[in-house]
């Protein structure tokens, strides 16, 4: 049994909702087109198809591309150690999908990083509360249209107030006509 | 004669009812405790806020997030390269393991993982696992200082003294390493290095004897430690343990040997699991994974292509100027060299578009990186899966039923390191 023949079991049983799967770099990956069914699938790669490890969910911010978001799901059999690699787009609108809690505990922790950090919200997650930053936090800052160097507001101590002090640093720099500190990553945004 | 006792080791959500149920008839308010974020047993910045119904646990939530830096927003904003410093920073207990497993991590993205020198890879398994024992120390030299046995910390700080002076031998560094380049290592390792790491094999193993006398069978750490903590093997799956907590609980899953990369398939040694799954396991794992490694040490020195020496010239970069730099002679007088140098350097190395995920065996756990690309040589985005954070997030679940005491004893034998966790 290979990955590859686990991840055609899985389109076998959710047929269209299954795209792929592809290979690359001898990883399989397959898309859920419906993000709203990964629940399901999840339970079903787990109690049917072994995949008992959790072992990451990360989320992708396509920025101007539709859907914006997409959920990524790595998954494992620990005994046999195939792996499989599922992948859910999320609209921007919508910023929601079901919760995997009660297929792997691990992700509670996970999902509270991807809700904190990209402001993807997961239903029927019991308590999806900030992980990282702190609450009462009002940006999402591992989006693309969040700026390096931290966006100003009228409250001191709640988000940074003025750019921080490493303006200017080792970071690579777009090419273009502007001039130098208008290149550096830290006060560019993606409109700019 | 042996004796042969049975131990009961009650799980922890029976054990809690258990006490709620003792203590029904006594009438008052349950405390809430804040442990942390600066508390000496927490070893960095981790905050738990403790519920108590009198010195019993009754829930536990840990917090997170005090050393957050941001490394996964500065990794989209930097080329491939340039992230490695930031590597250090993350288990800072163990930055040569971190510098290895990002260069992995980006060379498997090229599809060069596997094109490595030999004497590349070697130099990296050495270097993985004298990180790897130079943070078992520490979490063992500090979890029995929190447990009340001060010895074994100095015991153990003096034999980490050595790993740093080869670590700064090597790289230059003996904290902050940054030693690996995508495609192979900032430098050779100097001449007499592999003698200097033998005679550390044979410091280390005394020490650790010396440790092993001190605790393994000491009345006092060992009924300190057995049946507490106690992680099922089902709750350790489920919750995606990694490392030696993972073995710990009697789970034979280890990244060397069930997904081999580097050279560790061409060495012997074994990867030791625990059999119930408390502390006094994970500790046990631990000190038998410090001379697993030594082995390996052992081996790398003997074996290692191109000798301790490199008199046959051995390279240690691979031979692809579009992912290496050129030596510096080179870029000087010839056209080809001058023109990778200026790409590597301006827009870094271009990696293909698409998604790879490699796990790393880290010291603490599963280190791993997703590298999503839309090519270039800067990523669109990077996760690091820390294991730290992840064994972290089991302490909700693990804590209640516990005595206040034991806070300290549980969160020593999970090992995490904050900058990891937080990252």
């Amino acid at each position: 049994m290979t990955s590859l023949e686990l991840a055609q079991k899985l389109k076998a049983k959710f047929g269209d909702l299954i795209a792929g799967p592809s290979e690359y770099r001898g990883e399989i990956s397959v898309a859920v087109s419906n993000a709203q069914e990964i629940a399901v699938v999840c339970e079903f790669a787990k109690k049917q198809l072994g995949f008992d490890y959790l072992v990451d969910i990360t989320s992708i911010d396509n920025y101007g591309a539709d859907p914006r978001w997409a959920v990524v799901y790595h998954l494992r059999n620990i005994v046999n150690g195939l792996e499989i690699r599922i992948k859910a787009s999320v609209s921007e609108e919508k910023s929601e999908l079901p919760s995997v809690l009660a297929v792997w505990r691990t992700s509670n922790w996970h999902e509270r990083e991807i809700y904190d950090m990209m402001g993807i919200r997961f239903t029927g997650h019991p308590d999806l509360r900030r992980i990282l930053m702190w609450e009462g936090y009002p940006y999402f800052p591992l989006r693309k249209d969040f700026p390096l160097a931290g966006k100003p507001t009228d409250l001191p101590g709640v988000a940074f107030t003025r750019p921080a002090p490493l303006e200017g640093g080792p970071f690579v720099t777009l090419p273009s006509d502007a001039g130098a500190i208008n290149r550096e990553p830290r006060v560019r945004t993606v409109e700019n | 004669m042996a004796q042969v006792q049975d131990i009961e080791i009650p799980d922890s959500a029976s054990r809690s009812a258990k006490a709620v149920d003792d203590l029904a008839d006594i009438e008052g308010d349950r405390m809430v405790l804040n442990m942390g974020p600066s508390h000496p047993a927490t070893h960095g910045v981790l905050r738990i806020v403790l519920e108590l119904d009198g010195e019993e646990i009754t829930k536990a939530d840990p917090d997170v997030g005090y050393l957050h830096r941001g490394d996964e927003k500065i990794a989209e904003n930097m080329t491939y390269t340039q992230f490695i410093p930031y590597t250090d920073r993350l288990d800072y207990l163990a930055p040569l393991a971190n510098n290895v497993a990002y260069a992995l991590a980006v060379e498997k993205a090229l599809g060069i993982h596997d094109k490595l020198t030999p004497r590349c890879q070697y130099i990296r398994v050495m270097c993985c696992e004298l990180a790897r024992i130079s943070s078992h120390l520490l979490g063992l030299g500090a979890f029995a200082m929190d447990v009340g046995a001060v010895t074994v910390f100095l015991l153990v700080f003096t034999e980490r003294e050595k790993i740093y002076n080869l670590a700064e031998a090597a790289s230059g560094a003996r904290f902050t390493t940054s030693y690996t380049r995508i495609g192979g290592l900032l430098r050779d390792i100097p001449p007499t290095w592999c003698d200097q790491v033998r005679a550390f094999i044979k410091e280390c193993s005394k020490a650790i004897a010396e440790v092993e006398v001190l605790l393994t069978r000491n009345r006092i750490w060992v009924d300190r430690l057995r049946g507490l903590g106690h992680i099922s093997k089902e709750m350790a799956i489920d919750y995606a343990l990694s490392g030696p907590n993972l073995r710990g609980s009697g789970i034979d899953w280890d990244l060397r040997k069930n997904q081999p990369y580097l050279c560790y398939s061409e060495l012997n040694f074994d990867i030791p699991v625990g059999s119930t799954g408390d502390c006094y396991d994970r500790y046990l794992v631990r000190m038998e994974e410090m001379r697993q490694s030594l082995r390996i040490l052992e081996q790398c020195v003997n074996k290692i292509p191109g000798g301790a020496e490199n008199t046959a010239k051995e390279p240690v970069n691979i031979a692809d100027g579009k992912v290496v730099l050129p030596p510096k002679s080179k870029v000087l007088s010839s056209m080809e060299e001058l023109i990778h140098q200026f790409m590597l350097v301006t827009e870094g190395v271009n990696v293909p578009p698409g998604d790879t995920y490699f796990g790393h065996e880290n010291p603490k756990g599963e280190l791993g990186f997703y590298i999503h690309s839309k090519g270039g040589g800067v990523p669109h985005r990077m996760k690091i899966r820390s294991p730290s954070f992840i064994n972290l997030s089991i302490l909700g679940e693990l804590m209640p039923g516990h005595m206040i005491s034991d806070v300290p004893v549980i969160l020593g034998s999970l090992d995490f390191v904050m900058g990891e966790s937080d990252r």
